[in-house]
């Protein structure tokens, strides 16, 4: 790991200030991926800003029809939390089921969604759930935030503070978990909003997805019948030495209808 | 440039000067000299650097001294009493042969600590997803998931 230097951000607006003002610098979450890519020389920053000591990026509340998680919460917290249980189980089941025991216990929602890794598991669930990627200077809907791989809308000196998912009628997140990695090899989120339905996919293509031909079947009938024929195309999928395009293809279909029949 | 970091490690008070970049894992062990807490792969998959902090398990080798800055570590070495009596999970981990080299052992047991911490009464299911972030290339694990199950009975009893 080339050397850095490291900054306690007081507050958001120190941090964004820092961001803007110094030469390469990177904000520092729960450094769960940004630590390593730092070991394999993948980035060299000049500069990390630590937002840990912020009190106010961290904790869940439930505001009326949304699950607000601030960035700094850790994926343990949401999985363990009473009120995520109950208003949005599926985005507490998403999060015990990122990395394992002790990644859950330092990676933030806010590094997670930040970072866009293509197979991530929140960008699934901020895309499927509806959500909004709130920021130090305005609110993106998640459907315009992830823009490709390690990609986002984020601009300069724009720090996420939380992530606002809409509460849906039912929900269900299905992973095929790499088994030594725990990212997801393909990951879906159904949700349903009365007659609306989203259908989010991770792990396959550069960047989180939807599948609109799944959701128009299912808003039709929801039922796995409904889309048991439908295939998404391997074109624009990724191949690599885990699995090819065409086996996450057809992961797709799987793990979608998977979820659909826990959910009904 | 070095950084002053402060700390508190076994229930003592330590400071050092360290480079931004230094390793939490690398103070415990080259700093502080306690090098009960290893390191296995380097990577945050092998979970042999695993210590408490604040009394959550984390990976040490993933971390950055600077962020332990005013947190409580435990490592391996802060487990038994002061008079040697071993912890209920290290004792475990001896009575049902819960290594074979040794190696991950100190991440094994600071994480199954941190199991029976979390869930007590974990069924032996729960207890083998929970160690998915801790690899032993010797024992296939029979002896560990035992050692934690039984050891987590025994905190259990304690704590009530």
């Amino acid at each position: 790991m080339h050397n850095f230097n490291y900054h306690r951000a007081a507050d958001v607006a120190d941090a964004s200030g820092k961001l803007t003002s110094l030469d390469d610098p990177k904000i520092l979450a729960g450094g769960m991926t940004l630590l390593p890519t730092l070991k394999n020389r993948l980035a060299a920053p000049s500069d990390l800003i630590d937002l840990a000591g912020i009190a106010d990026l961290k904790g869940i509340s439930v505001e009326g029809n949304e699950v607000v998680v601030r960035a700094m919460t850790p994926h343990a917290v949401v999985a363990a939390s009473a009120e995520v249980q109950k208003a949005l189980p599926a985005l507490a089941q998403l999060a015990g089921n990122i990395g394992d025991p002790a990644v859950r216990h330092r990676g933030t929602i806010g590094g997670s969604v930040a970072n866009s890794d293509p197979a991530a598991d929140y960008p699934a669930g901020c895309v499927g759930l509806d959500a909004t990627i709130v920021t130090n200077k305005r609110k993106i809907a998640a459907d315009d935030f992830f823009l490709g791989l390690f990609e986002t809308a984020l601009e300069e000196g724009e720090v996420i503070t939380s992530v606002r998912f809409k509460i849906p009628d039912r929900a269900h997140y299905m992973k095929f978990r790499h088994p030594a990695s725990g990212y997801a090899v393909v990951g879906v989120m159904v949700a349903q909003y009365g007659s609306k339905v989203r259908v989010a996919v991770t792990g396959a293509g550069p960047c989180v997805f939807r599948v609109s031909e799944m959701e128009a079947a299912l808003e039709k009938s929801f039922a796995p019948a409904s889309i048991a024929n439908i295939k998404v195309s391997a074109e624009q999928l990724m191949g690599d030495i885990h699995c090819s395009a065409e086996y996450r293809a057809h992961l797709i279909s799987v793990y979608a209808r998977r979820a659909v029949e826990a959910m009904v | 440039m070095d950084i002053e970091v402060k700390m508190t490690v076994n229930g003592k008070a330590v400071s050092g000067k360290v480079e931004a970049r230094t390793l939490l894992v690398q103070f415990i062990r080259e700093h502080l000299r306690l090098t009960g807490t290893h390191v296995g792969c380097d990577t945050t998959q092998c979970g042999c650097c695993v210590v408490h902090v604040d009394g959550v398990a984390m990976k040490s080798c993933t971390m950055l001294a600077v962020q332990a800055e005013g947190k409580a570590i435990t490592t391996i070495e802060g487990l038994a009493a002061p008079d040697g009596t071993l912890h209920p999970m290290q004792q475990a981990f001896r009575d049902h042969h819960g290594l074979q080299c040794g190696f991950c052992t100190p991440g094994m047991v600071m994480m199954g600590v941190d199991i029976a911490n979390r869930l007590p009464g974990a069924d032996e299911k729960t207890v083998r997803h929970q160690l998915e972030g801790n690899i032993c290339r010797c024992t296939g694990y029979q002896g560990i998931v035992e050692a934690i199950m039984d050891a987590s009975a025994v905190m259990n009893a304690a704590r009530s």
